[in-house]
């Protein structure tokens, strides 16, 4: 099964390493559905405010904005931090790997300051069936950003001790996986959830 | 909190369950200090990353949740056999009714199936473990400890009382204060966990670690079975982790989704719970297809009859069962349109499934059948599974489930398919690869015995319930009615039967330890497929070296040319994972934090899940790379085996 691995990439090369990723694949695939359950659920209870304020009254463009052109540059930058990893260059990796985690920071940042804000406005979580969706959707990817970059911190202690190796670009390969997921995850928030709940 | 809230007080069954709990523990504290086996406990068993151990605490955890079950049904059982009885009130007996539910499905049904599964789906397949040794060791203490959560709470807080669906508004917090219910909402979000990772497990280790040549049309049926439920699991549990997040949600920091107030919407949790939910009776229902195959294929002496039909229907079957969850609440009001689409698409699934009988039948066909106790049950199972799936396709008609839904009827058709199908597969197969796990069979003229009560006390008890529900008995209901008096007699009597052939079963393991035969060959039953072709017992490492295969009964093909699967001019080191005590400690942890929520202890929570994530940090620095087995010792441990 493993014949011909040596011109693949680090990361693939032992069959261990082929496993762990197919096995992160899967489990991307769960959390696919994951997510798909917070949106439909989102969807379904889409209006149901009662006294709360409704979404159109809060969201705002220009946070949402800076937002998303955090995440996705960091998706970028993680690109290139594969990149850097390819060509076997541990600080390129290090460096892009760090500029992406500062973005992924500045996203949660904001994040934050946007919920205290709507809380302050009146829209919390136990405000009406809408919020409480919308929380727990927004949320639950705020999550897993904030578990991706701790995790991913654990990753750069590694690498500045032992460089790259078989193992460690395996799992960097595989946050970078995570970390694009999220961002996909992001650009259907975006449009699903800002873009749609400004405008009706 | 005082502690007569803590614990639970006034019930004498209770009380008596607590004094049988202080008395089992302190034994067995007891007999380990004694025979100091605590070392031997943690080094062989607690710490192991071994798919045949793991399997092995699997199926007896599952044992020991039917025995828990089953007594949870006999009491419920007392209670309906006269009317008026005062033997269980009303709250102890939706308490009742709601672990005996839980429990069956969740904590026996599937960890039975999947303790199956991790012995036997790798040596089915020719690997030496599971794609992911650590990972599978965490599932299980996931599973262990969701049980254990759940199970405490009828001493502990109290158990939860909405039904194993947990319908609301009935399970939100409104209605339902008090720990009860989050013990249901964290119990099964903790094992949910571990299901989803052995889901993810299987599904690698079957795509990636099969033999040489074995292609994917040339796997037993059993892993294919497996193949199409890791499928489902995957796609199906995070459902639930999200319907159980959200209830605990909204019972916990007052969110708003099922709820009453704040526009919550309570029919968005059936919509949620049975998206899952019937996923997950395939999910129970496929591997059992699966064993039935083997034994069928084994004792009939003949190649599985039609195989790639066989595992088409199950790959639609896995797909239908995504499209068809709103045949569990046609009253709740869809309207026409709907509930006929979801009609349609419930009666679709009888067509792959009336395949499969039909592929069993082909099998038998013409055939020297050999009647051990495995086939007895395959051979029941199917006139008793055909009854539970004709009254699915009745269910399953809109209009006519108007007055079927929540009656005895539903209960007497998912009890047809779930015993009839699930319950005598485990059995079946505990029974068929028993010597291939422990080194000899179980005692034959006991074990028809155990059958026969047990078949005959599953038809004694739930054939009346049908008529129950056609003269209106409505489940759930703790005090009969003069009217329905002799039928519901009849069944508590068949639920006896049932009992008595449990104990018999469980009798017949530690007899046949004693008295039978141990086995020498490794190939107890004249097996068709590669399970059979390692020694008994099996190395820890399971196979020496693999042939090529070449068919789909790929043991018999080996025995035709004279290959073993040890091949001395072809060893090499193996490489195995080392053992390892974080998968138990780390869920221990998150069991602590599911206990503090499970009483909204917030702060002690936090600090626990503060450990998980410590416990994660330390598994992320671990350079443990596992050991190799030299080709000496291979040699040595597979001459002694085989003999040579
Ligand atoms: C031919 C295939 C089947 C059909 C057409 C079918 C149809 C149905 C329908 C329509 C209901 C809902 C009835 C009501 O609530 O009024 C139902 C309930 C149920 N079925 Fe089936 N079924 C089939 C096979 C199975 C299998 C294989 C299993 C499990 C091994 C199963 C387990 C259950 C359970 C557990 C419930 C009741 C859950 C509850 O309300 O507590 N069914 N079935
Ligand atoms: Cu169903």
């Amino acid at each position: 099964m493993s014949t011909n691995v040596n011109h693949a990439p680090l990361e693939y090369q032992t069959e261990h390493n082929q496993m762990s990723i197919l096995g992160f694949w899967i489990f991307l695939a769960a959390e696919v559905v994951l997510f798909s359950t917070l949106f439909a659920t989102y969807a379904v209870l889409f209006g149901r405010t009662a006294d709360a304020p409704t979404p159109s009254e809060l969201f705002e463009l220009d946070i949402v904005l800076v937002m998303t052109f955090l995440l996705l540059t960091s998706s970028f930058t993680c690109g290139i931090a594969i990149h850097q990893m390819r060509h076997g260059s541990n600080k390129g990796l290090i460096t892009w790997m760090i500029i992406t985690l500062a973005l992924g920071l500045g996203f949660l940042g904001f994040e934050v300051y946007e919920f205290i804000h709507y809380s302050h406005e009146g829209a919390t979580l136990p405000s009406s069936a809408y919020w409480s969706s919308f929380y727990v959707l927004a949320g639950t990817h705020g999550l897993h950003v904030t578990l991706g970059i701790g995790w991913a911190i654990l990753l750069l202690i590694q690498l500045f001790k032992k460089g790259i190796t078989k193992v460690t670009s395996r799992k960097v390969f595989i946050i970078s996986l995570y970390w694009h997921f999220l961002d996909v995850i992001w650009i259907f928030i975006f449009t699903s959830v800002y873009l749609i709940g400004m405008v009706v | 909190m005082n502690l007569d809230e803590f614990f639970v007080t006034g019930e004498p069954l209770i009380y008596a369950g607590m004094v049988s709990i202080v008395l089992v523990t302190s034994a067995m504290i007891f007999l380990l200090t004694y025979f100091k086996k605590w070392g031997w406990l943690w080094r062989e068993w607690l710490t192991t990353v071994d798919h045949k151990k793991i399997g092995v605490m699997y199926i007896l955890s599952a044992l020991a949740m039917l025995f828990r079950g089953g007594v949870d049904a006999l009491m419920m059982r007392v209670q309906l056999a006269f009317p008026d009885l005062n033997f269980l009130n009303a709250q102890h007996y939706n308490e009742i009714f709601t672990t005996h539910g839980t429990i069956m499905i969740i904590f026996m049904a599937m960890p039975f199936l999947i303790g199956l599964m991790n012995i036997i789906v790798p040596l089915q397949i020719g690997a030496r473990d599971f794609a992911f040794p650590f990972v599978n060791a965490l599932s299980f203490w996931s599973f262990f400890f969701g049980a254990l959560l759940f199970n405490i709470s009828f001493v502990i807080g109290g158990s939860p009382d909405a039904g194993w669906t947990s319908y609301t508004p009935l399970a939100g917090a409104a209605m339902n204060p008090g720990p009860g219910q989050n013990f249901y909402l964290l119990g099964l979000q903790l094992s949910g966990i571990g299901t989803l990772a052995t889901g993810i497990n299987l599904m690698v280790t079957i795509l990636k670690m099969r033999a040489p040549g074995m292609k994917l049309f040339k796997m037993p049926i059993f892993s294919w079975s497996t193949l199409v439920t890791s499928f489902i699991i995957i796609f199906a549990f995070p459902i639930l982790t999200v319907a159980l997040a959200l209830m605990t949600i909204d019972r916990i920091f007052g969110s708003q989704f099922f709820t009453l107030t704040g526009e919550g919407l309570p029919m968005m949790w059936a919509n949620l719970f049975w998206m899952w939910g019937h996923p997950e009776v395939y999910i129970v229902i496929l591997p059992a297809f699966g064993i039935f195959s083997e034994v069928i294929a084994t004792f009939a002496k003949k190649r599985i009859f039609g195989y790639h039909a066989m595992v088409w229907s199950m790959i639609l079957i896995a797909g239908l069962s995504f499209l068809v969850w709103v045949h569990h609440f046609f009253t709740m009001g869809a309207g026409a349109f709907v509930n006929s689409v979801f009609s349609v698409s419930t009666m679709l699934i009888a067509v792959p499934t009336g395949v499969k009988i039909f592929n069993w039948l082909g099998t038998l066909y013409k055939s020297k059948i050999q009647f051990t106790t495995p086939m007895m049950w395959a051979l029941a199972f199917i006139p008793s599974f055909v009854i539970g799936g004709v009254t699915g396709v009745m269910l399953g008609m809109a209009a006519a489930d108007y007055q079927f839904h929540n009656s005895y009827f539903l209960i007497a058709h998912f009890h047809y398919v779930l015993i009839a199908g699930t319950v005598f597969a485990c059995f079946a197969g505990l029974e068929y690869w028993y010597p291939k796990m422990f080194g000899h069979k179980l005692n034959e003229k006991l074990g028809k015995l155990s059958f026969w009560l047990f078949v005959i006390g599953f038809h004694v008890t739930f054939l009346p319930q049908y008529f129950l529900g056609l003269d209106g008995m409505p489940r759930r209901l703790f005090d009969t009615a003069p009217e329905w008096f002799t039928l519901n007699f009849i069944s508590t009597v068949g639920a006896f039967g049932m009992g008595a052939g449990f104990a018999l079963f469980v009798f017949n393991i530690y007899y046949s330890y004693r008295t039978s035969q141990r086995e020498t060959t490794g190939d107890s039953w004249d097996g068709r497929t590669l399970e059979w072709a390692t020694p008994t017992p099996i190395p820890h490492y399971n196979f020496a070296t693999l042939p090529t295969i070449r068919d789909i009964d790929a043991f018999v093909e080996m025995k035709k040319r004279n290959e073993t699967t040890y091949d001395e001019s072809k060893l090499k080191p193996i490489h195995m994972p080392n053992n390892s005590g974080q998968p138990f400690i780390m869920m221990a942890l998150l069991f602590m934090a599911s206990f503090a929520l499970v009483f909204e202890w917030i702060t002690l929570s936090v600090i626990f899940l503060v450990g998980v994530l410590i416990m994660m940090v330390i598994r992320s620095f671990d350079e443990d790379d596992g050991h190799h087995v030299e080709v000496e010792e291979i040699k040595e441990t597979e001459r002694s085996l085989r003999g040579l």
